[in-house]
């Protein structure tokens, strides 16, 4: 049981590329941090860091109150889950999972008795004697779960422990691991790049982008209340669409509008946040869409159009619609015809307001 | 599409049946020979069916050895042999599987050049470098001795290469994974690396072992005594007369006698063998 604190924590590798530039969170005792990102934006270089497996160049890492900067990865109290489970290929399950604890010489009963109860917990039992390769990939996820918690550690690392799986079991395993740690109660970090899994696995929520950290917080006020255009388009699928405009576009579309300022240049909508009418909502944003594609997923559907009036001049971040590409998703399956001229409206408080470099959200 | 021609097939097999005749006649001739007494064999027309002798000639071969010429029991030769060859496989893989090691997972200084150096004496056979290692042997008093016979040929660059391509293979996870267990440099060597290297290991012993065992200029050279001579350079004094008869059916007993432990290395690790330098293990 720890709190974990990532204090101005910096990496520059050999060559002279910064891969972390300063990042500052904590997580606190029993939480669950998500760090969520695209590829390269230095979430698993951070995790990499707080295990120990790659040295920090500048900055504070604390684990339970103790600066771990120098100290290995052995013995910081941590345990890691990795993507490709790293299993010893040639030990039993039973042995992979006690390998840990012999090294440091824990009392043969013991080992048993916590690998037996891990075992049981994991539903792994009948496995005990099986090689890793004797197993299916769920299964060996769960060795490799198991190898961790046997070891009682003060924090868990996972290192996007379910991409290898197919999706139905991604879904059972996400929920199983959720459980787990509740369960456990112990301080977890865990990096990946699905939105979807950050947004259901998190108490605390890192969004990080090109080494820096771009939001934090819970997921749902993250959800809600995206404080760049990069988190606007990176959580929430499909993404939530942007739609640069002049400032005095802005200014006269949402005359009275506080957050309408001279800074404002970048308006965001969420898909579900449209409504398909022909009626005016009074302060709102409309938008005459032709229709150019349509994924119906069966609750819910989403209908692709292109904006009629095109609106130029921003460079895009990565997520972006394309300029004049429009998403709204609608309930239910029924949907106008491709081609067809469709007006979607949004009320102005589920609107957002960017600056127009997007680094920065207006709010009243 | 694949046609089948039957003629295609027929060409095959005789091709491959005449090549296997080619490298097993003489092989064939040998065993044929060993079972003959010397003036059968000598006189020119040596039947090809095995002859009544086998017995005695193996018999001399093995425990007293040739009458006149060789003074020295096959036995013992192959002792010295067997010695040598298990020698040599055994320091080489343990001196290319440390290199290899410390080439891969460690970071120090001159690595790459460490690496080169190494590689760079690929090109260095014993041959080449033969009289500095005359030399060397020489001053350390090492003529006529195991030590003599072993030491010079066990730096393995080709092992080296092969441990190294396998480490390479071995994923960085179960390092990592390893040292988050509290296993050091040593332990993942010992627990982790070693097991996964088994059937390179064993791929290693079998070219080393026939290796060590073909060892022909490197054993003539440096032993002068007949109780320090290995098997492949005793056949060969066996032949040297000046004016007596050779004992071809001896020499060729010897010749038989010298196949088999290579063989049998082959066969029972053969499987081991191909596995090594086929598939890698993860």
């Amino acid at each position: 049981m720890a709190n974990v604190a990532l204090r101005n924590v910096h990496k520059t590798y050999p060559g002279g590329v910064e891969a972390i530039k300063g990042i500052n969170f904590e997580v606190g005792d029993g939480q669950f941090c998500v760090l969520v990102g695209p590829s390269g934006c230095g979430k698993s270089t951070l995790l990499r860091m707080v295990a120990g497996l790659e040295t920090i160049t500048g900055g504070d890492i604390d684990i339970g109150g103790r600066i771990v900067n120098q100290i290995e990865p052995a013995d910081r109290d941590i345990a890691m889950v990795f993507q490709n489970y790293a299993l010893y290929p040639h030990m039993s399950v039973y042995n992979n999972m006690a390998y840990g604890l012999r090294n440091r010489g824990m009392p043969k009963p013991e080992i048993d008795t916590r690998v037996q109860e891990a075992a049981r917990i994991l539903e792994i039992g009948p496995m005990l004697d099986r090689k890793p390769r004797q197993l299916s990939g769920g299964q060996r996820q769960r060795v490799a779960m198991g190898r961790a918690i046997v070891r009682q550690p003060k924090v868990f690392l996972f290192d996007e422990p379910l991409s290898n799986l197919d999706a139905k079991l991604r879904i059972a395993m996400r929920v199983e691991i959720r459980k787990l740690q509740r369960r456990l109660n112990t301080t977890s970090i865990y990096v990946t790049h699905d939105q979807l899994e950050a947004m259901t696995l998190a108490d605390i929520l890192v969004v990080m982008n090109g080494g820096q950290v771009e939001q934090i917080g819970n997921p749902l006020a993250i959800y809600q209340k995206p404080a760049t255009t990069f988190v606007a388009s990176f959580i929430g699928a499909p993404p939530m669409n942007l739609m640069p405009l002049r400032s005095d576009e802005i200014r006269s579309q949402f005359a009275g509008d506080g957050r309408a300022t001279s800074e404002a240049g970048i308006v965001g909508i969420r898909p579900e946040d449209f409504v398909i009418s022909s009626e005016p909502i009074p302060g709102g944003i409309a938008l005459d869409l032709t229709l150019e594609a349509i994924e119906r997923v069966g609750a819910e559907t989403f209908i692709y159009g292109t904006r009629q009036k095109e609106v130029q001049g921003v460079a895009a971040t990565p997520g972006e619609l394309p300029p004049g590409e429009v998403i709204v998703r609608i309930p239910g399956a029924t949907a106008p015809a491709i081609g067809e001229r469709i007006r979607a409206i949004a009320p102005r408080e589920k609107l957002h307001l960017f600056t127009a470099d997007g680094r920065r959200r207006i709010d009243l | 599409m694949v046609e089948h021609r039957p003629w295609n097939d027929i060409i095959a097999y005789a091709i491959l049946t005449l090549g296997v005749f080619i490298v097993a006649f003489p092989v064939y001739l040998a065993l044929i020979a060993s079972t003959h007494d010397a003036a059968t064999v000598v006189g020119g027309n040596m039947p090809l069916s095995p002859g009544g002798r086998a017995l005695e000639n193996y018999y001399r071969a093995v425990f007293v050895g040739g009458s006149r010429t060789s003074r020295e029991p096959v036995g013992h030769m192959l002792t010295n042999s067997f010695i040598s060859a298990i020698g040599i496989a055994v320091g080489k893989i343990f001196i290319s599987i440390l290199s290899a090691y410390a080439v891969v997972y460690f970071r120090f200084p001159f690595r790459k050049t460490a690496f080169w150096i190494i590689f760079v004496t690929l090109m260095l056979p014993v041959e080449v470098r033969i009289y500095p290692t005359y030399k060397v042997v020489s001053d350390l008093q090492m003529l006529d001795t195991y030590a003599g016979l072993i030491l010079p040929l066990i730096a393995s660059a080709t092992g080296t290469l092969l441990f190294r391509q396998f480490f390479m293979t071995v994923p960085d996870e179960l390092l990592e994974a390893s040292r988050i267990d509290g296993a050091g440099p040593f332990r993942f060597f010992w627990d982790t690396l070693l097991p996964l290297s088994r059937t390179t290991i064993a791929a290693l012993f079998v070219i080393q072992f026939i290796y060590g065992w073909n060892q022909y200029l490197w054993p003539l050279l440096i032993t002068t005594q007949d109780s320090m001579q290995t098997i492949v350079t005793g056949i060969k004094k066996m032949l040297t007369t000046t004016d007596e008869l050779a004992e071809w059916q001896l020499a060729m007993a010897t010749a038989v006698l010298a196949m088999l432990p290579p063989v049998a290395v082959v066969v029972f690790m053969q499987r081991l063998f191909v596995r090594g330098l086929v598939e890698t293990e993860k």
